[in-house]
């Protein structure tokens, strides 16, 4: 089997999903924190926190939806502490999300011992999956019904929220208000937007999404939690938003490209001879690669606008 | 006329003073605040929370090899803290100091190992190579910021993970011990180490090393035109183009240098402490440099104790994960606190505001009078 095989294999893109799930949630959340002006570069923390909380809380009380619900809370208080430190504080958001992913990579295995005695997995608790979901008519579709239906399902919540985040921010007032203030700040609040308000809006939807993300990591993309098993998603979403723009629609498919070299990267590893370090650096390299040009086109197309600006200008003048 | 300048020049030196005083004490605060939080978690969750107490405070201090591994811990965390703060005077948040010395430490290894020279001369090309092979590193990241306007931060924590699974490359395919059935390198040749400083302790020459690059930095730093330069940017870039600095020139060498440092750091630890290289992901002391920066305030004269605070902290947890029922993790709250409460400008502000309009009262009431 190569290449070619693989991308003709509905297997393939059934995974290609899965592994956007996580981050197109992150990418989702990065971008309604960064929309409103704030880098939120806490999700990788807050992911790592959630995903630890939904298996606690599904093993505690023996209910999915409450490992949910536990995944969701503890990442938005990570996030609203987050806007906390920045707006009242006046701390960098930089250094307070460094603070806050190193708390997570040792404050996670501390909480994982004291529970299990263990410090590398939750194997011992006996947390659940959420369901997966079949999907009536297209799951009877030849190829596309093997890729599409029967995922878990935070997947299709994953892809929903795109249209919800797109919803919000471009179609009802608090999308305005939040766009508003990312764009300038003054000018938001002359006109009576309260940016402190706001912004700790956008950083809660921020904080639910993250929130997703890290319970699907360790109750759908795999069944236990393991110590740092975010694995640099949250900056990798970081990263897929930035090169998605204020699009969500942009956001999903940088996401989306992510899922495609990650799922590359997982099949290479049984069919190729390439060293398997190698094949683990793809989804990396790809985003570093892809962030760049992303990162180059849009501030050349910003150069050009702006000599566009001069010139217009200097031709007023005369 | 004379009279009042020289009042004015004191006034000024007296808030210099104050706002110098302000963040001794923002510092102070913030590690005491922490170390209450700790305790509280202590009494929350040990069943012998006396016991913990002592062990993590008192514990480096209970025996000569204890305290030397305070000294051990100690030599990294300057390395990384050094390079951060470095970088970070610059205003660039640039963490692949994480892979430079991760990288710096297998660069040691595989020299070390296939080095056809003698030892002196091996040790040389290996302190040379990682020095080169750090700043190298740190160009990367930096240059993407500077030609294709592409965050430094981002490109510099996804090259982290690349690196990372090179190295990995590198220990499984090229320097591995196969008649090992641990996962290490074959061990470095006789001679090639750093050399014990104190008998009974691992501590290692790397500490004279680790000092003399601290005290160069210090020069360089605050009593050079570079230096000069690379404050003025990380204060205001704006100001410090209109003055004729070479923005871009200056934040890229600032990365290049910090990042070179830390991996002259790698190299230093892998030939002080270990005979085999063992690391199969990043140790994480680019991370570390983090907070030693931040508590240096990004001055190279603060990063040694700095560096020994969290050593202390470190060594204390390690004897306590050993001999009570708290895990060393622990640490990791002290950490976060003490980064988000000085990174908090907020924090403390009040005092210090309060502070100054007395000393410019007075001096008003004095020019009155």
């Amino acid at each position: 089997m190569d290449v070619l095989n693989l991308l003709t294999d509905s297997n393939f893109w059934f995974g290609v999903l899965r592994s956007t799930t996580p981050v197109l949630f992150a990418a989702l959340a990065s971008l309604m924190s960064s929309i409103s002006g704030i880098t939120n570069m806490a999700l990788e923390g807050a992911m790592l926190f959630a995903a630890l909380f939904a298996v606690i809380g599904s093993a505690l009380t023996g209910n999915i939806w409450i490992g949910l619900l536990f995944a969701v809370i503890v990442s938005v208080v990570v996030t609203l502490a987050l806007g906390f430190f920045k707006m009242r504080l006046k701390a960098d958001e930089i250094m307070v999300a460094i603070a806050i992913n190193l708390l997570a990579t040792g404050g996670t295995v501390f909480i994982l011992y004291l529970i299990t005695g263990n410090k590398s997995t939750s194997s011992s608790l006996p947390s659940g999956v959420f369901p997966a979901l079949n999907i009536p008519l297209i799951e009877n579709i030849p190829f596309i019904g093997n890729v599409v239906s029967g995922h878990n399902i935070l997947v299709y919540v994953a892809f929903l929220s795109v249209i919800v985040v797109y919803y919000l921010l471009y179609r009802t007032a608090l999308g305005l208000r939040i766009r508003s203030i990312g764009g300038n700040e003054e000018a938001a609040e002359s006109v009576g937007v309260s940016v402190e308000k706001t912004r700790y809006t956008a950083l809660l939807i921020s904080g639910i999404l993250t929130g997703l993300s890290g319970a699907y990591l360790s109750m759908g993309y795999l069944s236990i939690f393991t110590a740092g098993m975010t694995a640099g998603r949250g900056y990798i979403a970081l990263a897929a938003s930035f090169v998605g723009g204020t699009n969500p629609f942009g956001t999903m498919l940088a996401s989306g490209l992510f899922g495609l070299f990650d799922q590359l990267g997982n099949q290479l590893q049984s069919i190729s001879n390439t060293p398997q370090e190698f094949i683990f650096m793809i989804p990396y390299l790809a985003t570093v690669i892809m962030y760049t040009v992303f990162a180059y086109r849009r501030s050349t197309r910003q150069q050009r606008a702006n000599k566009k600006l001069m010139k217009q200008r200097e031709a007023e003048a005369q | 006329m004379k009279q009042t300048t020289v009042e004015k020049t004191n006034v000024r030196d007296r808030i210099r003073k104050i706002e110098g005083r302000f963040e001794v004490l923002r510092t102070i605060l913030a590690i005491a605040i922490s170390l209450i939080i700790i305790l509280a978690l202590v009494f929350f969750v040990s069943d012998e929370p006396l016991n913990v107490v002592y062990n993590l405070f008192v514990g480096p201090l209970t025996s000569v090899r204890r305290f030397g591994s305070v000294i051990e811990i100690m030599i990294p965390l300057m390395f990384t803290g050094l390079a951060i703060a470095i970088t970070f005077s610059a205003n660039r948040f640039n963490l692949i100091s994480e892979s430079s010395f991760h990288f710096g430490a297998i660069t040691a290894a595989y020299i070390g190992i296939f080095s056809p020279f003698s030892a002196p001369l091996t040790i040389l090309l290996i302190l040379l190579s990682s020095i080169l092979i750090g700043g190298l590193l740190g160009y990367v990241p930096a240059l993407l910021e500077e030609k294709f306007n592409a965050s430094v931060l981002v490109n510099s924590l996804m090259l982290n993970y690349v690196i990372s699974h090179f190295a990995n490359y590198i220990l499984n395919n090229v320097i591995r011990d196969r008649s090992s059935s641990a996962i290490q390198s074959l061990p470095l040749p006789e001679g090639v180490n750093l050399g014990e400083l104190v008998s009974r302790t691992r501590i290692h020459w790397g500490l004279i090393i680790a000092l003399v690059i601290v005290f160069l930095a210090y020069i360089v730093i605050d009593k050079t035109r570079w230096g000069y330069s690379l404050k003025a940017v990380g204060r205001n870039e704006k100001f410090a183009r209109y003055a004729g600095i070479n923005v871009g020139m200056v934040t890229i060498l600032a990365q290049v240098v910090g990042s070179s440092i830390a991996g002259l750091g790698g190299a230093v630890e892998m030939l002080g402490i270990y005979d085999h290289y063992l690391w199969t992901s990043s140790p994480g002391y680019g991370f570390d440099g983090v907070i030693i920066a931040a508590l240096a305030r990004n001055k190279p004269k603060y990063i040694p104790l700095a560096a020994f605070f969290l050593a202390y902290i470190r060594a204390g947890a390690d004897v306590m994960n050993r001999s009570t029922d708290v895990p060393a993790e622990i640490v990791s709250v002290i950490q976060a606190i003490i980064i988000v409460l000085i990174a908090s400008q907020a924090f403390l502000s009040k005092w210090k505001q309060k502070q100054i309009i007395k000393v410019s009262q007075e001096a008003d009431m004095k020019g009155a009078a």
